[in-house]
């Protein structure tokens, strides 16, 4: 089992250090500590276990340590920043590791931006020696690039003329997308193998800085204490303890939700289960409360949750979400999180939780909500159900229950705190450019809706009542095993992101597609493709058809 | 294939048919000679050197000798004869003719290949421009000073490769060669042995016997190269190296030599306090040059030699002479490795192993010089052997890096390694002895203590021939 929670106690590839305002996270990758045998992480190149603690250490620094402004990334490594992913680990790992390794590798560097942009908490990269393929995709994740103009050390995508594959890790988009490096020039980039270093990389902006290696420590300390500064330097960070988690057989179970593993279905049937108890009353609250604070405590698990699944039950293809508890407690929380969201805390919470919902709309799942009586799909809950690509809600009760219609709810969570990665809400998307529709729903926000209203404003796919309503629920789940899971991917990626595009649709949509394509074809992959053959000294030989 | 000294630049490539990179060339001396002046040997611009300059590529070409000032040494580019009909020897290109222009998918591997190779060449004379001040004898000098104007002219040798044939981007590499300098923090050289300090006329000698002979295992392996140009310069430069480890072989002899007379005429191994170097400092610094000179063949497993392999550009020592497909299909080879605590040999893809195949063809060559060193001991009856260290010990790169080995191949702790080093390496102590001996002597004919005289002179000359002038 591929397990996403570590503690920096036990780091085997990354030290965090923290020094007030500026935390330093220093790579220095153990060779041996791959997480499957057969490969040595040489050269600071990464696998799945490298990231996970990348991941952890990102979202520590965000939690636990307010009061930095700055993260220097480093390398522990002479000469050698970072080769980026591991070549060998690339080459024996299935289709679907591949996937997902990119998937998560890219979320963490969109959690890296997204910290550098909405936290005050901003990246640096200093590169002294080579930053290569994964390496430098890392240092374009960070805020600003620091390279030891040494006329040695550079920065490289070598992959298209080394591998036959991209670099995928938002590497060709974030060149062009985010440094604004030329085109022609990435072109030209893309392609040689040693990449480009000193005063190039600096003139075609594919680094900020140039720094003689005898000023290195000196520059990039002076660098971080500037980009420090706005943190709140007084703010005491909360402990993200370890989560409480049991894994079962046929059931994982979390504080906040249990996923219920449907192997002959071939589905995961989600329960997220509303806030119970008191509402904290104020911000000292919140903070007391810490990670049993009930939306932080949903991030954490949800975001698990699905890490778990992805990486672990690649057969449970299709993802059922319900929840249960109380609306107007859900709706209680959510107001806290809009009145305090000039703090600290209450803000990172805000966008753990955006970053948790746009895994659900990367992860190749098929998603149906199932909105009953007794559910709480309100605000922050109910972008679960806009999630998913249908949602069936029960149209008045179940016959002999006592329990009330089924309703959702708008908060002011679904109106602009938790974008998609296209930059919309969900709500957004859902009614692309349809102002009109999107008036109406925000005069309904804090209304409870029945199905009927719900069905109207745009907000639930179907609406069966009792007598229908088990046949259509089974028939939607069984209906969608049958399909091929391919084309489920591709049809679902393809729905979900109307709208814009932004840096992040590129890289999960256009970047991963392409390099999921090429990461399959005989060129690549093929007894005599390149990535196949890396290491071996033998020359790839290419079928030259263009498709 | 005479060699146009009515040039600027003189050659035997007819660059003046080629105005384009004959004005690159040009335009690249000047910063040449500015880096001679500024990282050449110090203040040694008004010395008059008796000096060998080639005049033809052929055998009997470099049979002229005269005195020279440095900066008006005729640097140039020099080729070895064109074979006919040249055919690559080796990897997937194997029977395919030789290429005589770069191939494009190859451009960037082969630069870096000449790049490294080039960045050595400079590295070495900046490594050693202060070992004049304290010269031993003239002889030695001159002798230092001609293995100087010729890694320049190695550097030459590159350089035009990287002109002729690699653009803006080679014109770019051949000033970075000018601009990264041995042991400067901001801009060292790219490898690390380049970095090392020599500012003992020991580790001068010792520089020239292991490092250059690694150049020459370099240079042999890039003279397979099926890109024809790098094949033929790679010829001709290691006719130069011959006499730079000449240089170092009989400088080491000497002083052994030397040593070995003071054991006996004073009868004690005691002889540090009679001004000469004794036998174990010898070994330490022996330790230390080889141990660094085994890094520079790279990993023992390395794609980037199997690369260079099968694509035709860098072959293994005396390709031709291998009985075998000489392109390593399903061959296997046994590389040390470091695995639960032991060394280990395991067996990998040969392709994937020419780096380690070249180190073991480096440590047979280094061995015989110290099995004629030892014979000079023996002779002089004394009971002490020199050795060349294990290879785990001390090492930076490869298998070994982290390891902690004793010079004769036990692993220990970082403690006893940290208790222990000052046996095997040389201290401060050390060289402060060994530099207290540096001191300059300039009359002809005359020899430091620490060392004998040669056999013989340069080119018939008496041994106190004024090699060097001062004016």
């Amino acid at each position: 089992m591929i397990d996403f929670a570590t503690h920096p106690d036990r780091y085997r590839h990354w030290t965090l250090r923290v020094d007030g305002p500026v935390a330093e996270l220093i790579l220095d990758v153990d060779e041996e500590g791959g997480l499957k045998p057969g490969y040595a992480l040489k050269l600071n190149s990464y696998d799945l276990g490298v990231d996970i603690e990348l991941y952890d250490a990102v979202q520590r620094l965000r939690f636990e340590h307010p009061e930095v402004g700055a993260v220097l990334v480093t390398s522990a490594m002479d000469r050698v920043f970072c080769a980026g992913a591991n070549i060998a680990m690339l080459g024996q790992s299935s289709h679907v590791e591949k996937v997902n390794f990119c998937k998560f590798t890219n979320e963490t560097r969109f959690g890296v931006e997204d910290a550098s942009e909405y936290s005050g908490q901003r990246y640096i990269s200093v590169i002294d020696g080579t930053a290569a393929g994964g390496g430098y995709e890392l240092a374009l994740a960070t805020d600003y690039i620091m390279l030891v103009d040494d006329g040695s050390s550079a920065v490289s995508l070598p992959e298209v003329p080394l591998l036959a594959v991209l670099p995928g890790t938002g590497g060709l988009t974030r060149v062009v997308d985010k440094r604004r490096v030329r085109r022609d020039r990435a072109d030209f980039f893309c392609t040689v193998t040693e990449g480009v270093r000193g005063k190039r990389a600096l003139d075609w902006k594919l680094v900020d800085e140039l720094v003689p290696r005898s000023k290195l420590r000196e520059t990039a300390t002076a660098r971080a204490q500037e980009f420090a500064a706005g943190r709140p330097a007084d703010a005491k960070g909360i402990a993200l303890e370890p989560l409480k988690r049991e894994f079962g057989e046929a059931e994982l179970r979390y504080d906040t939700l249990a996923v219920t593993l449907d192997h002959e279905n071939g589905a995961a049937e989600f329960t997220i289960r509303g806030p119970e108890g008191e509402v904290p009353v104020d911000v000292a609250a919140i903070h007391d409360a810490g990670v049993g604070f009930w939306p932080l405590a949903l991030a954490r698990d949800l975001d698990d949750a699905i890490l778990h699944l992805r990486a672990n039950e690649a057969e449970l293809g299709t993802w059922v979400l319900r929840t249960e508890g109380d609306g107007e407690t859900v709706a209680a929380y959510d107001a806290l999180l809009e009145t305090h969201a000039e703090d600290w805390l209450v803000h990172e919470i805000t966008l753990f939780l955006k970053r948790t919902f746009k895994r659900l709309d990367v992860s190749s799942r098929s998603m149906i909500a199932l909105i009953e009586p007794g559910s709480c799909f309100t605000g922050t809950l109910l972008e679960l159900a806009l999630a998913a690509d249908r949602s069936y809600m029960l149209d008045g009760a179940f016959e002999e229950s006592n329990q009330p219609p089924a309703t959702v709810r708008m908060t002011s969570m679904n109106f602009g705190p938790l974008p998609m990665g296209n930059g919309l809400t969900r709500l957004e998307t859902r009614l692309l450019d349809d102002s009109a529709a999107l008036d109406a729903l925000r005069d309904e926000i804090g209304e409870e809706l029945e199905a009927d209203q719900a069905e109207e404003l745009g907000l639930v796919t179907f609406i069966p009542d009792d007598i229908d309503w088990e046949d259509e629920v089974r028939l939607a789940v069984e209906e969608r095993r049958s399909f091929s899971p391919d084309s489920l991917t591709g049809m679902e990626a393809s729905l979900r992101f109307a709208g814009p595009e932004t840096m992040e649709t590129k890289v999960f949509g256009r970047l991963t597609a392409w390099q999921n394509w090429i990461f399959q074809r005989p060129n690549a992959v093929g007894e005599e493709g390149a990535l196949q053959l890396f290491g071996s000294g033998k020359q790839a030989a290419f079928d030259r058809k263009r498709v | 294939m005479s060699i146009d000294y009515n040039e600027t630049i003189p050659n035997n490539v007819n660059l003046a048919d080629d105005r384009r990179l004959l004005r690159a060339l040009e335009r690249w001396q000047p910063a040449y000679l500015k880096w001679w002046e500024d990282m050449g040997p110090v203040e040694s611009d008004d010395l008059s050197v008796y000096l060998r300059t080639a005049i033809s590529v052929e055998k009997d070409g470099w049979a002229n000798y005269g005195h020279v000032r440095m900066p008006d040494y005729r640097w140039g580019i020099f080729l070895a004869p064109p074979e006919e009909n040249r055919q690559i020897g080796f990897g997937v290109h194997k029977g395919e003719a030789a290429w005589q222009s770069v191939p494009g998918e190859y451009r960037s591997e082969l630069r870096r290949l000449i790049v490294t190779q080039g960045d050595t060449e400079p590295a070495s004379v900046e490594q050693q421009r202060r070992l004049g001040k304290t010269c031993p004898s003239l002889y030695d000098l001159r002798n230092l000073f001609q293995v100087n104007v010729e890694e320049g002219r190695h550097l030459w040798a590159m350089v035009y490769l990287l002109h002729a044939y690699f653009g803006r981007d080679g014109r770019e590499e051949a000033d970075m060669m000018l601009e990264r300098h041995a042991g400067d923090i901001d801009r060292p050289r790219i490898l690390q042995a380049f970095n090392e300090q020599t500012d003992d006329w020991l580790s001068f000698f010792m520089f020239t016997y292991f490092q250059d002979r690694d150049g020459k295992y370099q240079l042999a392996s890039l003279a397979e190269s099926g890109f024809d140009p790098l094949s033929r310069t790679c010829r001709f430069m290691l006719t130069e190296e011959a006499h730079h480890m000449f240089v170092g072989e009989t400088g080491i002899m000497r002083i052994v030599q030397r040593t070995c007379e003071v054991m006996k005429e004073h009868d004690t191994d005691d002889v540090r306090k009679f001004g000469v170097i004794d036998l174990p400092t010898i070994q330490k610094w022996m330790n230390f040059h080889y141990s660094i000179c085994l890094d520079l063949f790279g990993q023992e497993r390395s794609t980037n030699a199997a690369n260079y392999f099968s694509m035709g550009l860098k072959g293994r020592y005396q390709e031709g002479k291998i009985d075998d497909d000489h392109q390593l299909d399903g061959a296997v080879y046994n590389v040390p490795a470091f695995e639960d605590g032991k060394i280990v040999s395991l067996e990998v893809p040969a392709i994937t192993a020419s780096n380690e195949r070249l180190r073991e063809d480096y440590t047979k060559d280094s061995q015989r010089g110290v099995n004629r060193f030892n014979k000079v001991i023996r002779d002089h009856g004394i009971d002490f052997e020199l050795t060349l260290p294990h290879e785990a010990f001390n090492r930076g790169i490869g298998a070994f890096v982290g390891v902690h080995a004793t010079p004769e191949g036990k692993i220990i702790d970082e403690a006893d390694w940290e208790k222990m080093k000052g046996e095997w390496l040389p201290t401060d102590a050390d060289r402060e002895f060994v530099l207290s001996l540096m001191v300059p002597v300039v009359q002809p004919g005359k020899m430091a203590g620490w060392i004998a005289a040669p056999r013989r002179g340069i080119h018939g000359q008496p041994l106190d021939y004024e090699y060097v002038k001062f004016h």
